[in-house]
This record gives C-alpha cells, structure tokens and sequence, in this order.
C-alpha cells in the first residue's frame, strides 16, 4: 500500500485511487463539485486543487487537481498550502459571480454542497458587484423544479442522467457563460431516475417539487431509518415529518442496495401517506336507510366507534363459537410482524396469503429458487458487477427499477476491463468514457416488451410468456444436454439461445434476472432450468435476482404455514369456503390485513367472497375498495409510522422505525390485534396460550421473538434491531437534528405550554432533539451530518472509504432459505409454443413504475403520470385492426370492456398485447380467469399538423430556444 | 425506442431489429434533404456524429431550424431532441430562429477587440437600428457575433453574407451600407 504524506502527516492508503477520494476517505476535507463517487472524475470544476511536491526539498510545489492525480508511494501534498487555498478561494469567488445571493429563499439552503464548499473554501465575502445572467427555468413535471439561475454549471447532472441512468432528454444546451441544464422543451423529465437529479445537484437547481408544496429545513424534519416499500428491492431512504405530515423522502445510503440512488416511485411516492383516504379512527359501519340520497340499499355509513369498542368486537372473533369460521388475509405489503400477528390471531389454519392463486404459486416459486442451492442472492453491487446477463420475462426498470440502474452499469464492465488493460484508472471518467466505441458486456433480454434497458441490450427477443419460457428452457438445454431439449424453436432463437448460453458459460460474474412480471410460472420453471445447468457448469451457485412485486412478498411466502391441507392459501380457497359455509349453515368472519381484494382477484368474484362473510374486519391504511364493505375498520400504520420488518428480492430481512407516530387512533396492525387479544384474555377465564402469548405482546421486539421462534426460515430476524434498549453513553439516538428549532413554540396555535414529546418505549431512537446524533450505528442513522458538511454528501463521513460500505456494518440479515424437500431434478414441462389468435388476442400484464403500485398511486404526482399508461399493440395487429400510435382503443374481455390509448409496438409479436395493470381509474383484470381480449378502435388520435415542406421564405413559425 | 446498438450485436436480426414504428415526422425531411444527410451519414463513425451537417442540411433550404425541424431531424437520425438542441445552440451558424436574407457576423473576439471593434459593432447597431442577435424590421440584416473569423492581421473583420470586410472602421461600415443602399 503506497504511504503517503499529506499536510506533514503520513497515511497509508489504497493504491490506484484519486487523491481526491483518498483523501475524503481519510476524512480531510477538500472541496469539490465536478465528482462524484459514482460517477468518477472529469477534472472539469477545478475545485480540488492540492499542492503536490516534487521531493522533501521542494518548497514550493505545483498545484494538482486531487480528482485527477493518482495517489503515488511517498507522494507529499498540501490541502492548506496557501497557493492551493488562494486557488481553491478563487475558482468559487468566481462560480459565484453568477450565483444568486437567495439562500434564504432556496431550498437547497442548509443542505446545500455549494454552501459547504464555498465555507470550506474561505471565499465568504462578495466583491462582485455586476450583473447576473439569468435563465427561463422549465416545467420538468411534477416532481422536480427547476431555477437554473442557481447552477455553477459542474455537469453533474448531464453526466448522472445521461451516462449513469440512460436518460436522453435532459442536455446542456448552449454556451459559455449562457450554458442551460434542461429539456429541448417544457415536460416531465422521462427517466424514472429523474429524482435523484435533487440530491446530485451540488445546489438549488433541480429541487423536490412535491417537498416545495410543504415545506420545512432540513433541519427541522424528524426522520428516522426507513426502508421503501413501493417495490422489493428494499432501498433504504430517510423519510422526514413535520407538524405530524411527511414532508418528503430522501436516499438513506446502503452500501449493498441502494447507494446513493432511489427511484421516483420510492421518492415521490411517499405522498399517500397524507391523502385524504388515510384512516385514522376506529370504525363500525351501520346501515340506516338514508332518505333523499342516491345510496343504495347496501350502502354503508361509518360512524366512528371508540377504539375500546372496536377492540371489544375484534375480541369477539376470538370466543369459541362453533356457528362460524374466522378467516385470517394478509398482505404482501404489510410487514412480517402485521402478518403473524394475524395468522397467530386466527390460527395457522385459518391464515392466507390475501393474493391470486397465480400469485401465491409464483410466490412460492420464486421462494423455492431462492431457496435452491444451484442459485446466490446477489446485492445491487454484484448486479452492477455481472459481465454478462439474461434478462427472462422480467421488466425490471418497471417492477424493480434499482435493480434496472444497476444493470445499466453492468453493461459497462467490458469497457472498464478494457481500460484496466490499458492501465486507466476507471475513475477516469472522462477518458475511460472516450474508450467506449460501443462495446458492451453482454446483456440479454427476453420479455413481453423492448422494455427501457432496450438501448444497452446485446439481444432482445419479445414474445409471448409461453415462448420466453421455452427459450430459457432452451438455453438451459444448451448449457447442459442433459437439460430437457425444446423442439420447434425457430432457427434465430436456437442460434440466440446458443449465444446466451456462451456469454453466461464464458463470463466471470454471469447473472440471471427473472421473476413474477409475466405471472408465468414456465419462467420460473425454465429458469430453474438454466440456474441448475449453469451452477453444475461453475461449480457454484449463480447469481439470481428474483423479482416479486411487493415490499414484503418474500417475507409473506415464508410465513405461509405448513399445513398439509392448505397447499397454498390463497384468496380462491376463501371464496370457495365461504361459500361452502354459506351452504353449511356457517357464517365466515374475515380480518382482512393491509389487503385490497379487489386488486387482486376477479372483482366479481371479490364482491361475491365479501357478501357472503358474515362479518368484515379490516385494517388499513387507505379507505380501498376493500374497506368500503367492510364492518369494522381499523386505521393501521403506513410503513414511516410503523416499526417491522420486510424481507426483500435479495432475501435480506430489513427492520424499519417510524419516523412519527400516526395521528389520532392509528398504530401497527399488530397492535390492534394484540388489543384484541389482551381484552380477550382480560374478560375470559380460558383461553388459548397462543392468544395469552400475543396478549402480553408488547414490543415489536416481542413479536419478532415469537416470529422467530415459530417460522424456522426467518431464524436471527429478532436480532436483526440493535435491542430497544441500547443507548450511546446512555442516550437514545436522537429523531431530531441537534438544531431542530420550533420545538416549544410550534404548536403554540393550539396550547401555549409546551407539547410534551412522545415517549418511543419500542425502540433506541427518541422522538427528541435530545440524544445521540452522528455516532448512532448505520441500522440507527437516518441523517448523515458532520462539521461542514450539512448536504447528504456528509455521508462521506460515515463510509469505510467513499463510495464503500457503511462504518459500523450495513444493516439488515441476509436470510438463508432451505429448500423444502430433495432436488428435484430438471424441471420437464415445456409449454407448447404460443399460437396468435387474431380474434382474441393474449392479455399479458405489463407494470409501470409510475401506475402499478396501489399505495403510491395515491401520491398526486405518480397519478399524474399513471395516466401516460398505454395499451401495448403489437403493429402487425394494428394494421390489421387499422389502429394507429396513440389512437384509443377498446379492448373487451369476456363481459368487461376496457378503454386505454394504444402505443404500437414493432417488436411484439402478433396476437397479443400487453395490459398495464393497476392503473387508478381502470378495473382490475384477473388474468387467472380470463387472459383473452378483443381489440377495437375507439377513437382515431388527434394528429399534430406537421408541414412537409421546408418553407420558401423566411418561415413564420414559432421557434426559438429558452 | 431507439436503439442505437452499433456492436457487440451478435444475434440474429429477425429477433433483435424489426423495423420500427414510424415516428410522427417520418414525412417531414424531404427526399432531397434526405438524400443529402443520408450521404453524410457513412462519412461519420456513429450518427450522433451527423447532427451537425444534418442541421446545416436542412437549413439549407429552410433557413432556419424550426423546434419542428429539430424534431424532424432527430427522428431520423435516432437522436435524443435534447442532444441535438445541445448541438444547435452550441454552434453560432445553426439558428434556432428566423434571420434576415442576410447575416452579418461581426468578430468579437480578442484581436478585433484591441483594434476597435466595440466601436465598429456600436456603428453596426445605430446604422442597422438592432441590438446582436436581433433582424432588421425588413426582414434584410440579422446582427450576430461571432468569435474569430480567422482574418485578425486585418482587424476588426465581418462577414456580410459569404463576403468579408476587412480593416473596419466607422467611416468604412458607412461606405459598405451606402454602397448595399445605393
């Protein structure tokens, strides 16, 4: 390791890096804008510069930019050198000449690098006095402003969306002194990554629109370690709360998952949390017949019931009755300690996935996969580490778009191997950026549609679910003979699948993506198939990133209790019981948990399973569909008000806290029904010890023991949160900032003494200002800060080395899944070929990033864009059918007719269509009963009017830039 | 979605490139100008490369570049909008607006600038009655700086047209208008 002197004091360091990075890993402060720890150097701001000397003797040195300077054995610099502080002074004095003077007006202002670095600099008093230039900032959508005034033109930005994320329509655009960061023209920025534009920009250019409309300083948020759950990837973010409303989320740094990059699902989605749908009392419906209104007879009013009196009736569930059968339905999307709570509130035998029966096999498919021996769980980092990679029928920039950012990068590898060749440093930017003539590591993809990453792809097959499974099967075939042969595949796919095969046999690091996007259950059985084939080929377990679509799906699928009767418990089988209750003379008593039926099976079916429930419990977040029939509600927690656990695609169990407790009478589902239990157990004289167990819960710590003790695969998650009573020097880690201001005056509107603060008795973490702050452990730090550095670039503060893992361990437990049962050998059915019908066109579910998830649907933004959700058609049927790109069209599935725009497609083959689905305002289409449709033109779209002919005077038309 | 795979292709077409839908200015670009940036297009490592000569194409025969036409010109060549209005408002010939029969490029630049040319643009602007950047009310003069036109042992310099004028002066700016009058 190469020793080096800095300032007369000798370090050690690792070889081959910049001393920029070097020297923030020592934790000096240099300042800096052009780079960024992902993206690399390009030496463009000039902001680093270092003394550097020739030998002891030298007593002058030459300034060097510390991005740009390989650290080398026995290399002496100087950070305070004068010439290098008078140089540094001078590139900010003038970045500032154009640098408006309205940090109080700026929202960047108090987490702003510029702030930072212009302090850290010693440029703090203005001796220009001219003019400014100015900028026309644009509409870039409902998530990001723009004030461009504000840039100090670094490039970060351009640099991030274009060449990190793979976006086309942000660009620097003009120049010298009249560079303009934007669109060609006003719009929604198109790339899902957008958001993180926020947290790149060293200022107040692109800033958090949905946080303007309330906002507060960064100071003055409380925030605690929060985990997503808008899809299950599990990113980590810092949700922040003032006056008992979110405010906004940011990225929350994990050196395995999600870096320094959300999506803007996970960033803008957080907005439901404060819809007007939100429940926050108890419940009960009653029905009256209400005079001169349009209710119907059904109709059901809600009066609110006091939480006593819903806890009462909760318990009643709970009394031996032998007239009626309660039934337990989870939920994917509530945490492992809400869905044992339910299933030990009713029974092992009375619990149920609250899903599809597609949905709970797929689910169990996926598990069993992870749980083979033949495949690894890799983390984002081993995803951007793959050389090559197959993509089987999975839309990942839709159902788990980190994972598809990452993959972005993999592409990458065969251009950094090429520049380690040469002997560049890949934090070249800039040059090893030069050396890209197009190569790419292989990446393949085979799915209903071209999909985003369609612009790095080395291959790309679009077909129907069967025919994707058939050529996964076929790979696996090729890796090993003795895999099963498909017959029939046409000569192009044989020679891909050969191709594929070798780019996954010859690579370093191959990885195979798939998961639950087709709800095909051949893909998982294909890709068990090629993991099998290529693991006996390695020797080793492959790399295989299974994707599910909710937070906690993973974590649900281990709670599925072994009965031997109930295979797989899912919503058919209790539609089916009640009815046979109904028969039976028996009523059906439904908890429903966290769950919206409607969205999950046939909404026929769905309202028939509700009917005939004698009674309906529900708890929820949202007023769904679901809670509209319901008899008793619940307001439970959204996951920034909760504490829990979600198992994510990797399999790593991920323990959250909330950041403030839920206003009025909302808390964990869990603690409604351990309520429940204890009134239970208060009023009775016998009951069962599972009930008296839940009854003297008390804790989440509580719940996650007996979790642990009664699920074998979920061994260690009780010991995943530092113990609730762990302190530092006998302090709990502090919610609020140490300069969170307000807090005896804020609600002085309501009662001038001051609120007393809740007391949190379930976790390390205070609802204060009060406690520990930068020394918490990374499972326990929601905000990085340190002396100086007040932007989230402080987190260089908290790493092993910049861009590394997180000082203290990165949180949560990676779980190891036991396969149940021997090896079962190659999977052997193939499913027959897909056959176009042109009458009736297959219905594949094609997911949107900004659409398909229930909750953050609710976050008025992503509505917004949900509504940019087309119907797929493929040309070869438009032309037949006489539709054209945006026309509306009417797609009519057995007694439902549907009406979306179409967007036409030149690479799906004929005969079917891929349907987005979730989508606010369109019903949910079972495609386990139907997934056959026809397809009409509604409405011709409305053309632009474009002229043909190039003008042959000096044209009228409107032009010009901003 | 374009896409833009130049190597590292080794399947199959039938798989990876079918054709693709055409966009909404499939029709815009007429055959000529087609042709002509077709011809371009082999000269250039990659069609990003093209941009450039694409949009001197077709101003060409348009004169200007129209938010149109920079679309137009995007489609077909499979480039981003934002990337080729970068291209345009990066360069001083490529104009994004209207200009007059006639473009007056004055030099700006630092050896024009110790030999008088702040005086020279002062008299092109009282003679012509417009700021730089701006066209003449006849439709006749577009004024634009520019920076260097590779004449500075004759400075200050500007081109009217294709024709430059050399050694400037405030007397010479009036005998070059009173000729163009005349």
């Amino acid at each position: 390791m190469p020793k080096i002197k800095i300032d007369g004091k000798e370090y050690e360091v690792e070889a081959g890096q910049n001393l920029l990075h070097t020297c923030l890993s020592l934790g000096l402060d240099l300042p800096y804008f052009c780079w960024h720890p992902e993206m690399g150097s390009v030496g463009a701001c000039r902001q680093c510069a270092v003394t550097q000397y020739a030998n002891e003797e030298d007593e002058r040195g030459r300034l060097v930019m510390g991005c740009m300077t390989p650290v080398t054995d026995g290399g002496i610099y100087s950070i305070g050198d004068q010439s290098a502080q008078d140089f540094r002074s001078a590139v900010i004095e003038d970045l500032m000449t154009n640098h408006p003077h309205d940090c109080p007006v700026c929202e960047e202002g108090g987490e702003c690098h510029l702030q930072d670095m212009t302090e850290m600099s010693g440029h703090t008093v203005r001796y220009y006095e001219g003019s400014k230039r100015t900028h026309v900032n644009q509409d870039l959508g409902p998530f990001i402003n723009h004030e461009m005034n504000r840039c100090i033109t670094c490039y970060r930005c351009v640099r991030y969306y274009r060449e990190y994320a793979g976006g086309t329509d942000l660009a620097a655009l003009g120049r010298n002194y009249q560079v303009y960061f934007g669109r060609q023209q006003d719009g929604a920025l198109e790339s899902e990554f957008a958001g993180n534009l926020v947290e790149v920009c060293p200022t107040g250019v692109f800033t958090d629109k949905t946080f303007s409309g309330h906002y507060a300083r960064k100071w003055d948020l409380q925030t605690a370690p929060s985990v997503c759950n808008h899809c299950a990837v599990g990113c980590n973010t810092t949700p922040g709360e003032r006056y008992g409303a979110l405010r906004r989320v940011v990225n929350r740094y994990h050196g395995d998952i999600n870096g320094y990059f959300l999506c803007d699902r996970g960033r803008f989605g957080y907005e439901y949390v404060n819809s007007e749908l939100r429940l926050k009392r108890v419940l009960g419906a009653a029905e009256k017949d209400l005079l001169a209104t349009t209710a119907t007879k059904d109709t059901k009013v809600f009066p609110e019931i006091s939480p006593q009196k819903g806890v009462q009736k909760l318990a009643e569930l709970l009394s031996p009755d032998s007239a009626r059968q309660v039934i337990g339905i989870g939920s994917p999307r509530a945490t492992l300690e809400n869905n044992f709570a339910l299933r030990q509130f009713v029974g092992d035998e009375n619990f149920y996935l609250g899903v599809s029966p597609r949905a709970a096999s797929l689910m169990e498919g996926c598990k069993s996969l992870h749980a083979s021996p033949d495949t690894r769980s890799p983390t984002i980092p081993d995803i951007e580490a793959a050389d090559a990679v197959f993509i089987l029928g999975e839309d990942v920039s839709n159902t788990a778009p980190r994972v598809a950012l990452a993959l972005r990068q993999s592409v990458r590898n065969a251009v950094l191997d090429k520049a380690r060749k040469l002997k560049i440093p890949t934090w070249q930017d800039a040059a090893v950026r030069q050396l890209d003539d197009g190569e790419r590591s292989p990446l393949f993809i085979a799915a209903t549609e071209p999909t985003r990453l369609a612009d790095v792809v080395s291959g790309l097959l679009v077909a129907a679910p069967q025919d994707l499974a058939r050529f996964g099967f076929a790979v696996a075939h090729t890796i090993d003979p003795s895999a099963p042969a498909v017959t029939g595949l046409s000569q192009p796919q044989q020679r891909a699948a050969v191709q594929v095969a070798e780019w996954l046999m010859s690579a370093r690091n191959p990885l195979l993506v798939t998961g639950s996007g087709c709800q095909s259950e051949d893909i998982i059985e294909a890709s068990r198939n090629i993991t099998r084939a290529l693991a006996k080929h390695r020797a080793a377990p492959v790399n295989t990133c299974i994707v599910q679509p909710e937070a906690n799906s993973l974590g649900l699928s281990l709670l599925q209790p072994e009965t031997p009767t109930a295979h797989q418990q899912h919503l058919m089988q209790v539609a089916q019981l009640v009815e046979e209750n109904q028969e039976a003379g028996l009523g059906t008593c439904l908890v429903i948990l966290e769950n919206d039926l409607f969205t999950r099976i046939d909404p026929h079916i769905a309202e028939r399973l509700i009917r005939g429930a004698k009674t309906v419990v529900v708890l929820d977040v949202l007023l769904t569909g679901t809670t509209q029939r319901a008899d008793l509600i619940f307001p439970a927690s959204a996951v920034v008000e909760s504490q829990g656990t979600f198992v994510s695609n990797e399999g790593r169990a991920q323990h959250f806290y909330p950041v403030y407790e839920g206003s009025d009478y909302i808390q964990e589902s869990w603690r409604w029904l351990a309520d429940a239990a204890l009134y239970f157990c208060q009023h009775n004289t016998e009951f069962p010890p599972h009930i008296e167990a839940m009854a003297n819960w008390e804790h989440t710590a509580d719940v996650d023991a007996a979790l642990q003790n009664a699920v074998p695969g979920l061994a260690g998650i009780s010991e995943i949160p530092p113990d609730r009573n762990f302190r530092i020097s006998g302090l709990k880690v502090a919610r609020q900032t140490h300069r969170y201001s307000g807090r005896t005056a804020m609600y002085a509107n309501l009662c001038v003494a001051e609120k007393k603060q809740p007391v949190d008795d379930d976790s390390p973490l205070s609802y204060s200002m009060e406690g520990a702050h930068s020394e918490a452990p990374p499972a326990l730090a929601s905000s990085s800060w340190a002396p100086g550095w007040n932007s989230n670039q402080s987190i260089n503060k908290f790493q092993d080395e910049v861009g590394g893992h997180l000082r203290g361990g990165e949180s949560g437990l990676r779980l190891t899944l036991e396969e149940a049962g021997s090896d079962s050998g190659w999977k052997t059915e193939i499913p027959n070929a897909f056959a176009a019908d042109p009458e009736q066109l297959l219905i594949v579910p094609r997911y949107c990033v900004f659409g398909s998830d229930e909750l953050s649907n609710e976050a008025p933004g992503v509505r917004e864009l949900s509504a940019r959700a087309k119907l797929l058609v493929s040309s070869l049927d438009a032309d037949r059918l006489d539709i054209r790109n945006h026309d509306r069209v009417g797609l009519q599935i057995r007694d439902q007719d549907l009406e979306l725009d179409a967007e036409l497609c030149a690479d799906l083959p004929a005969g079917m269509v891929c349907l987005p689905m979730g989508i606010p305002g369109l019903p949910h289409i079972d495609l386990d009963i139907s997934a056959y449709a026809g397809l009409r033109l509604v409405q011709r779209a409305a053309t632009a009017p474009v002229s043909r002919n190039p003008s042959p005077d000096i044209a009228p038309e409107t032009g010009g830039q901003q | 979605m374009a896409r833009t795979i130049e190597k590292a292709v080794t399947v199959e077409p039938e798989i990876i490139a079918r054709e693709k839908v055409p966009g909404p200015y499939a029709n815009y670009l007429t055959a000529q100008e087609k042709a002509e940036i077709d011809h371009e297009i082999p000269r250039y490592e990659t069609k990003r490369a093209v941009g450039i000569d694409a949009l001197k194409i077709v101003q060409k025969y348009r004169g200007w570049i129209s938010d149109d036409t920079l679309k137009a010109v995007a489609e077909y060549l499979s480039l981003s909008v934002a990337e080729l209005e970068g291209v345009a408002t990066f360069y001083t010939l490529i104009f994004r607006e209207p200009v007059g029969r006639q473009v007056i490029y004055y030099c700006d630049s630092v050896s024009c600038w110790i030999m008088g040319g702040e005086q020279v643009r002062a008299k092109l602007e009282e003679h012509l009655g417009i700021k730089p950047g701006e066209t003449t009310a006849d439709g006749e003069y577009t004024l634009i700086p520019i920076q260097c036109l590779g004449d500075c042992d004759k400075a200050p310099v500007m081109m009217v047209g294709e024709q430059m004028h050399r050694h400037l002066s405030c007397e010479k700016i009036r005998e070059i208008f009173a000729g163009e009058n005349a």
